[in-house]
């Protein structure tokens, strides 16, 4: 769908605002696109968050400033057990959705009779999980079944706001390329705003999480990625 | 001559307070004043003083009550015992039920509640201090603090009242022209989609001079749309600045 | 939490075929039950089916049942109108009216037709409270209005206010005498009728997108967008506004659904003329 804008890029806007308008003889009344956060309406495109405008090839779409995390099928999240069933944990994602993560998928051949889930995971624990299914009738399933998935031992967990995490991430690993060359920590971003940061000293730990809260704090700014760079290395000085 | 023989309009013209008919009291918008909330606003038509609250989306207990295809919407319209000039119950009153029902249906018309099946979104409103318009400045509140959230929405909705004292048509009315005019009705309405989502009347108007409230309180909302939809902006504006 | 007002989760469950029939006949004018789009179900009255009421009246729209029972007391005015009676409106949605009513205490719609009920009554001056002062600042009638719905079949507030507006008119008022600040009353005699100024009327006028209906019937209110209810006096005047549903309208909507409801209105008035003139006619048993 070709569409001409009316916003330029990394432009403030709020539901509601006219963002640009549908081109070509299709003729859409009313359609909703939540992945991009906008509306079409009479072949006009409207924001329907308060979010910042960026502009792709094939449209428009916007990032909402504040926002909270919607699960989606393979994401990689850190999660806290809240809850304890009879055959599953039930996991707080940080989403409006409670995650499950069965007792099947932890233990080799599970037996609720025989397997008490509380030796295994008890309630505060916190894992590194994929999302294995998700859709709009039941709440999301978990896994930790891969090697590099499982409870979390170690290290520091930062939050970021979710809608930061493509930004931490950056266009073709940029930024967490940076951050993990600069830093020499070892550094896994979750998509739901949680980041597990380990690194093998508290100069370190304090540099990355200050990085972290850079990207966090100015998403939009002009020349963020070498900002970030800069400021590691200044702090670390190479090491 | 106003109820009770009380003169709402002064011999110059204006209102009791000094404004013009079809002028607005002071209006302030402030985004994001409560830490806890998802979203949250305070805003101020005169002296009405109202903040609103959203939580959400997040879960619905008991399960069961949950919708399956999109998000319940709850509201709370409440007035605190100080808000008004003789202490009010904090008990829940038959209006304040009211007037919860009429808020959630205009916030209702605009969010994209199928976005977020199995969730509740809720949304609190708490009067602190009344002087007239205190059910269209919890609309105009909570839908700031709706958008503050990041909850979709088709449109920010905004709400002002317009009424009837000493036999002409008046803007934004505080509760002494409120309580000794001829009529008072609440207009909620989105700008940007041309559609009113909250409308009553209480009072005696004509047709024509209906019509011609409704108007002059879409003018009215115009102006607060802009001033909302600029404080929305205005938290943010650092965001994109660079950085010291 | 009472007042916190919550999506409505239990409706009734109208069939898509019919949801979709519905829509599909009111963008060509029509409806399922043959109505046009501006006509009112048959609506039937019954004066005073309940004698120990001073006053009560039912109304049937459709299938929707309301009887509205009218007690006059002797009681105090309210602090700050000390030369005016007291008014006041209740509604009570029972069990036994809809399989979606749960027993409890008045929910938000219950409470919503009964204050929209009171405020097309009050302001428009038709119970002329300051004609119902007994002993000024201390003694005033007190007329209690309580709308009870029976059968929920579309369209409350319509008949809860032309059963409110009837109850009043059949109400009488027992004999009293005052001597000083002594009051007595002859329970025997019941005579005076309320004072009573020009009666109004509402219409409820449903719509989805930009079409209108007037008076929705159960299985239309739950596939419409939303309801406005407009009450007028004899002279088209509006003495009260309610917007009900989730979705706005447009101003222009708004205004057509204004000029049809006041057509409307005077169907009505022309209904309580007759009853009220020739009540015999109109006293039949309960059912």
């Amino acid at each position: 769908m070709k569409i001409k804008p009316i916003v330029v890029e990394r432009q403030i806007v709020r539901p509601g605002d006219l963002l640009g308008y549908v081109e070509g003889e299709q003729s859409v009344s009313f359609m909703l696109y939540p992945d991009k956060n906008v509306y079409v309406k009479e072949n006009r495109v409207y924001s329907s968050v308060l979010g910042v405008v960026v502009i792709e090839d094939d449209g428009i779409s916007v990032i909402p400033l504040e926002g909270f995390y919607i699960p989606k099928k393979d994401d990689l999240v850190i999660g806290t057990i809240v809850g304890i069933g009879l055959t599953s944990w039930i996991v707080d994602i940080r989403s409006p959705y409670k995650a499950v993560l069965n007792g099947s998928d932890v233990i080799e051949d599970f037996n609720p009779i025989q397997h008490d889930l509380r030796n295994y995971l008890d309630i505060g624990d916190q894992i590194l999980a994929r999302i294995v299914s998700c859709d709009r009738t039941r709440d999301p399933v978990l896994t930790i079944k891969s090697r590099e998935l499982g409870k979390i031992i170690d290290g520091v967990i930062v939050e970021v706001k979710p809608s930061r995490v493509p930004r931490i991430i950056g266009r073709n690993k940029s930024m967490l390329n940076i951050l993990l060359e600069y830093s020499g920590c070892n550094i896994i971003v979750a998509q739901n705003g949680l980041v597990w940061v380990r690194c093998s000293d508290k100069e370190r730990y304090d540099a990355v999480i200050n990085a972290i809260k850079m990207i966090n704090d100015k998403p939009h700014m002009k020349g963020l990625t070498e900002a970030v760079k800069t400021y590691l290395q200044n702090r670390l000085g190479g090491r | 001559m106003g109820k009770y023989g009380v003169k709402l309009l002064r011999d110059d013209g204006l209102r009791l307070d000094g404004r013009r008919l079809d002028e607005l009291r002071k209006i302030r918008i402030e985004v994001g004043v409560l830490k806890n909330a998802n979203g949250s606003a305070l805003v101020e038509y005169g002296n009405t003083k109202v903040i609103a609250a959203v939580y959400g989306p997040r879960d619905v207990y008991p399960k069961h009550v949950a919708l399956p295809d999109r998000a319940l919407v709850r509201c709370r319209y409440h007035m605190a015992p100080f808000s008004t000039k003789e202490r009010k119950s904090p008990a829940p009153t038959r209006r304040e039920i009211e007037l919860s029902k009429v808020i959630r249906e205009a916030l209702e018309s605009v969010i994209f509640t199928e976005l977020f099946p199995r969730t509740a979104i809720d949304i609190f409103v708490e009067v602190i201090q009344s002087d007239g318009g205190t059910r269209t400045a919890s609309l105009t509140a909570a839908s700031v603090a709706l958008a503050d959230a990041g909850i979709p929405m088709k449109d920010i909705v905004v709400g002002v009242a317009v009424g009837k004292i000493d036999g002409v048509l008046a803007l934004d009315l505080n509760d002494i022209e409120d309580q000794y005019g001829e009529a008072d009705m609440p207009v909620g309405y989105a700008v940007g989609l041309g559609e009113i989502v909250l409308l009553q009347l209480n009072g005696l108007l004509t047709s024509k001079e209906f019509i011609d409230a409704v108007k002059l309180a879409i003018r009215g909302c115009e102006q607060i749309y802009k001033l909302a939809k600029e404080a929305l902006a205005k938290n943010y504006m650092s965001v994109s600045e660079p950085s010291g | 939490m009472i007042s916190l007002s919550t999506t409505p989760i239990r409706s009734i469950v109208i069939p898509r075929y019919k949801k979709d029939a519905i829509v599909a006949a009111v963008k060509k004018g029509e409806r399922i039950d043959g109505r046009r789009y501006s006509d009112f179900r048959r609506i039937e009255v019954s004066l005073n089916p309940v004698s120990r009421a001073n006053g009560s009246a039912q109304v049937k729209i459709g299938s929707t049942m309301v009887i509205t029972g009218v007690k006059a007391e002797i009681g105090s005015p309210y602090p700050d109108t000390p030369n005016e009676g007291v008014l006041q409106v209740h509604a009570e949605f029972v069990p036994l009216a809809s399989p979606i009513f749960e027993a409890g205490p008045p929910d938000e719609n219950a409470i919503e037709v009964a204050r929209v009920v009171d405020r097309g009554l009050r302001e428009s001056r038709f119970v002329k409270l300051d004609e119902l002062v007994i002993i000024p600042g201390k003694k005033v009638w007190s007329i209690y209005v309580d709308i009870y719905l029976l059968d929920h079949g579309g369209n409350i507030i319509d008949a809860s206010m032309l059963s409110s507006t009837l109850a009043l008119y059949a109400c009488r008022l027992p004999r009293i005498m005052v001597s000083g600040e002594e009051i007595v009353i002859d329970r025997d005699v019941y005579d005076k009728q309320i004072p009573l100024g020009d009666p109004v009327v509402s219409v409820t006028v449903g719509f989805i997108e930009d079409y209108l209906l007037v008076d929705p019937s159960i299985e239309e209110e739950a596939v419409l967008d939303g309801k406005l209810t407009f009450i007028f006096d004899k002279k088209g005047n509006l003495a009260g506004i309610q917007k009900t549903g989730v979705k706005g309208i447009k101003t222009k909507t708004l205004e057509q659904a204004l000029e049809l409801s006041q057509k409307k209105s005077q169907e009505l008035f022309e209904l309580i003329e007759k009853v009220i003139s020739s009540s015999e006619n109109y006293s039949k048993p309960l059912a």
